[in-house]
């Protein structure tokens, strides 16, 4: 369990003090995965940096497991970061070590194991990560996937019960994305992890985070399960992630719509009705036409959903809409 | 050969070669064994690193600055009495490599310290993160990153080091430099010149090929 209270940080930049955080109270509860949005300089890095105290709070208090990190002494600290792995964008595998001996950097840190229980312990970590085979190469001879899932095991090595990604998949291509993603949310559920993820990119939110705070300029905007700030995002800040990740244009969409006859209605479908034979059921009943003016149907993490824009035409549109609020839909009229 | 070489000595020549290669062996040992702690300390505590002291890094980078500014010939002169006090000479071989040392670990520590500066940020932000302590953050990640670049500042610093010996012959350092000076250039002995500068660039060849073989081996990226 890791909570933010009231935690302000900022810079001195050229003597002028720069905020990066202001006032952010968050709470991420323990094996949950908890997503941080925001574009760059929102202070996303520096908030992820202060759970493991790499960033010291400028004022307010960061607790992991209800203890404050900044009033620990020097030894806690270190016992207590390993308690806490990370992973980086750039994954910062050390370049003068294979990649068995990167996995077993921090176990020889941490010195609590022998070097055969070591060697155990890292073989371990490479098969599950899919890189037995790789143990004697150099990082610079791995592909970024690959080095990712090096850091992955590297994080997991001293048993951690946090993990933090900072833009863990950033500078992936979006298939060694998906593949590194999916090894997060495999491990996590393994090993009842909480993961904290920072990142800019909806996506990454929306495939393996269960709940989900948007930073803007230091504060958190919006927060909540991933399901309610994707499906309906408040804030103008979250829309435009959304709507990034949708690769739709919100304003375009009404503007083209604006021809179409009818009562413009947005359905969001979630969970098992999301294959529910909803529409027709209602359309028959009620007499009603409807015509899909767009649509997205797919998974945030491992729910399903679906969001259509229809326009209801003759028969009983009111009736139509009380019976897709009756069927658990949640219905927005966009346009009368 | 006798013909072409009528002033050289060769057992002379050999004599000054060992000259040479004792004082580069003793003034390059003493060097990197100061330089280094030297070079890590510089970079410590230097801005927004791991031990930032701003007045601790000005006193060393000005000490630096000072014994880098001094031309290698006057710091000979002006080290004979400290030369003489620690080496009980300030003649020979013994007497040449207080003054080396002392001309060639601030260039060798500020070598150290870019070198050290070239480490990746994130890698050291890493190590922490692991709860390392700062100690083992210097010796198992950034000496360890920093090799290939320290190693090739030894190399440059084995062949300073070389240049700066040859001068020593000006203080009777003995080595190929002082028959250079002495025989080349006071008796006019222009074969012995030839000869000596010769040898000290096959000298310098072979440091260079060890020092780019090492940087390779060491060299992972």
């Amino acid at each position: 369990m890791i909570d933010f209270i009231d935690v302000h940080k900022s810079y001195v930049v050229d003597g002028r003090q720069v905020p990066a955080l202001n006032g952010v109270s968050l709470r991420i509860e323990a094996g949950e995965v908890f997503g941080i949005i925001g574009h760059s300089g929102a202070g996303k890095s520096t908030l992820v940096r202060l759970i493991n105290l790499l960033e010291r709070p400028g004022r307010g208090s960061v607790l992991v497991d209800g203890r404050d990190m900044a009033a620990l002494s020097s030894a806690e600290l270190r016992a207590q970061r390993q308690q806490i792995g990370m992973i980086f964008q750039h994954f910062n595998l050390l370049s003068s070590k294979t990649v068995a001996d990167n996995v077993a950097f921090p176990l020889r840190l941490a010195g609590r194991m022998t070097s055969r229980e070591i060697d155990e312990r890292v073989a371990l970590l490479l098969d599950r990560v899919g890189l037995a085979d790789q143990a004697g190469k150099y990082p610079a001879q791995l592909s970024g996937g690959q080095k990712q899932r090096v850091g992955i095991a590297r994080a997991l090595a001293t048993r951690p019960k946090i993990l933090l990604c900072d833009e863990a998949t950033s500078a992936l291509d979006p298939q060694t994305t998906q593949s590194v993603l999916q090894l997060l949310a495999d491990i996590q559920r393994e090993f009842r992890l909480t993961i904290v993820v920072i990142t800019h990119e909806m996506d990454v939110v929306r495939r393996i985070a269960d709940r989900v705070a948007v930073l803007d300029a230091g504060k958190v905007v919006e927060m909540g399960p991933v399901a309610d700030v994707f499906l309906h995002p408040r804030h103008v800040t979250t829309q435009r992630f959304v709507q990034e990740a949708e690769h739709v244009d919100d304003a375009d969409q009404y503007d083209a719509f604006s021809h179409v006859r009818g009562t413009l209605v947005r359905l969001t479908f979630r969970g098992e009705q999301t294959f529910d034979p909803i529409l027709g059921e209602v359309a028959r009943q009620t007499g009603v036409n409807f015509s899909i003016l767009s649509g997205r149907i797919d998974r945030i993490k491992d729910t399903p959903y679906g969001q259509l824009i229809i326009a209801l035409n003759d028969g009983a549109p009111r009736e139509a809409l009380s019976r897709f609020v009756d069927a658990g839909l949640t219905v927005e009229i966009l346009r009368e | 050969m006798t013909e072409l070489f009528a002033n050289v000595d060769w057992a002379d020549i050999w004599l000054a070669t060992l000259d040479t290669l004792m004082m580069l062996g003793g003034s390059l040992l003493f060097t990197l064994l100061l330089g280094l702690p030297l070079g890590v300390l510089l970079f410590l505590t230097g801005k927004r690193q791991l031990l930032e002291q701003s007045a601790v890094y000005n006193v060393l980078s000005f000490i630096v600055n000072v014994l880098r500014s001094v031309p290698f010939v006057i710091l000979l002169i002006v080290m004979m009495p400290v030369t003489k006090f620690i080496t009980g000479t300030s003649l020979g071989v013994a007497g040449a490599i207080p003054p080396l040392v002392v001309g060639a670990t601030p260039f060798f520590a500020r070598l150290t310290e870019t070198a050290l500066r070239e480490v990746d940020r994130g890698i050291i932000e890493a190590t922490q993160a692991m709860g390392a302590t700062t100690q083992q953050i210097i010796f198992g990640a950034l000496l360890p990153e920093a090799r290939p670049g320290i190693l090739a500042g030894a190399t440059v610093t084995a062949i300073t080091l070389v240049s700066y010996a040859a001068m020593s012959g000006v203080i009777g350092g003995g080595g190929l430099g002082d028959l250079a000076i002495r025989y080349g250039y006071q008796r006019f002995e222009t074969d012995v010149m030839i000869v000596t500068v010769v040898l000290l660039l096959i000298l310098v060849q072979i440091l260079q090929m060890i020092g780019d073989r090492m940087v390779v081996h060491f060299s992972r990226k």
